[in-house]
């Protein structure tokens, strides 16, 4: 079968995809909630005012959730999906709590996709937690080039992650394809 | 300014040189893509972990009469009723069941109830352009809504979009994200539209756009458009289950 290609979300996607409540996977300030946020960057380095952020994770215990519930929220199940549109300044924050390993020995890692106007179709990436000490383990991060790779590493900050995506240029993030989005026309 | 001469020679240049049957994202007829697409090759890895499973949606997270775009307020809306119907399947030809389909669009005059869309053509107050539903167990969507008008754009001077609406799906495994454009058929402003023809592969243009099925029109209701969606291939094999997972 062939697969359907991608299209931008265009300028006006706020009208159909973010939510109230899709950023905050926990509630804000619940024992344990973290903030993972960061900036959307073009090729110049300016904000990217109107992106969209998808993660989705595991829990602490490295469980994949199979619960409904990322779109009405009831401020107790943790379903592991979140979504953010960027701000003005390109800027994007969850409330959430971090992954935890969900094969032993593997870095846990946030599933990131990016969507923009300009962007013609989503892009896939990860936002590993910063712990240096399992990366040499981990298939992605040992391929990649030492150079970039800290483009996938989330840092600390005081509340919690921060994970910038550069969609261009010399910081340019680390964007991946899986084995099925090769050759998907029959 | 960029005229869409200038455009149509660009769009044919990508014609010329490629058959891609996913956008191209370093399309510079897209004037907006020229800063935001990767100039390096994406990094091929495998799966695993949270990316071999989908989120799950379920009816607690949508309401049945989110599908239906023409009673979200106290009047019926301006232009044509149509019914948007298919099924979503995986590469190899399986249902996506119970799972998210999103979509948002602009009123029959083109224009979207959107702050950042300034079209001097009317809003209608009795549509706002957004629904949600989930496929039924063998993989169905269907809305209702409005044929929606094409619209002027800033990507050159008298850019137009053909008419669309943007549709959001989620596969059975995080990999088979989709975000893309329906579209209808025979429209005129097909050769000359960049994201259109930033997939430059005829065949796969196609497959972004509806046909008309009169068995989906509803006598003295509404015109029926059908527009399946094939997502790329699921890393997970059928026989894997919840189970083994935990
Ligand atoms: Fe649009």
């Amino acid at each position: 079968m062939s697969a359907a290609p991608g299209q931008t979300v265009g300028p006006f996607f706020h009208l159909g995809l973010p939510y109230e409540g899709g950023n905050d996977l926990v509630p804000p300030g619940r024992a344990g909630a973290i903030r993972l946020h960061g900036r959307v960057l073009d090729g110049d380095g300016v904000a990217v005012p109107d992106a969209m952020i998808e993660i989705w994770q595991a829990d602490p215990d490295g469980k994949v959730c199979r619960v409904p519930g990322s779109l009405r929220r009831d401020g107790w199940t943790f379903t592991g999906f979140g979504r953010a549109a960027t701000d003005a300044d390109g800027h994007y924050w969850f409330s959430t709590v971090e992954p935890g390993e969900t094969q032993p020995g593997r870095p846990p890692f946030f599933a990131v996709t990016v969507f923009a106007r300009g962007l013609l179709d989503r892009l896939f990436t990860r936002a590993y937690l910063p712990d240096p000490d399992v990366y040499g383990a981990d298939p992605l991060l040992g391929a990649v080039a030492p150079a970039r790779r800290h483009t996938l590493v989330a840092t600390r900050d005081e509340q919690g992650l921060v994970f910038d995506i550069h969609l261009q240029g010399p910081r340019e993030t680390v964007f991946l394809s899986f084995p099925k989005h090769r050759g998907v026309w029959a | 300014m960029t005229t869409q001469a200038d455009i149509d020679r660009e769009i044919q240049a990508g014609l010329d040189s490629s058959r891609e049957h996913q956008p191209r994202l370093d399309y510079p007829a897209y004037r907006s893509s020229i800063l935001r697409h990767p100039t390096k090759a994406l990094q091929p890895v495998d799966p695993e972990g949270v990316e071999l499973w989908a989120p799950c949606f379920g009816h607690s997270d949508v309401g049945e009469a989110e599908a239906d775009l023409t009673i979200q307020h106290s009047g019926e809306p301006q232009g044509s009723r149509i019914t948007v119907s298919g099924r979503v399947l995986d590469g190899d030809g399986r249902a996506v069941p119970h799972q998210l389909v999103e979509i948002w669009q602009a009123n029959a005059a083109g224009r979207y109830a959107h702050l950042r869309d300034q079209h001097p053509a009317p809003l209608d107050p009795n549509f706002s352009g957004q629904g949600r539903c989930l496929t039924d167990a063998d993989g169905w969507y269907k809305f209702t809504t409005i044929q929606p008008g094409p619209y002027p754009w800033r990507n050159h001077l008298n850019a137009w979009r053909p008419a669309h609406i943007h549709f959001s799906l989620f596969g059975t495994d995080f990999t088979q994200r989709l975000v893309t454009q329906m579209y209808f058929p025979g429209d005129p402003l097909f050769p000359l539209d960049p994201i259109f023809q930033s997939v430059t592969d005829p065949k796969a243009r196609e497959a972004l756009i509806a046909t008309y099925e009169h068995d989906l029109t509803s006598p003295e209701f509404s015109l029926g458009y059908r527009w399946d969606i094939v997502l790329t291939g699921s890393h997970r094999t059928p026989l894997d289950t919840d189970e083994e997972l935990a």
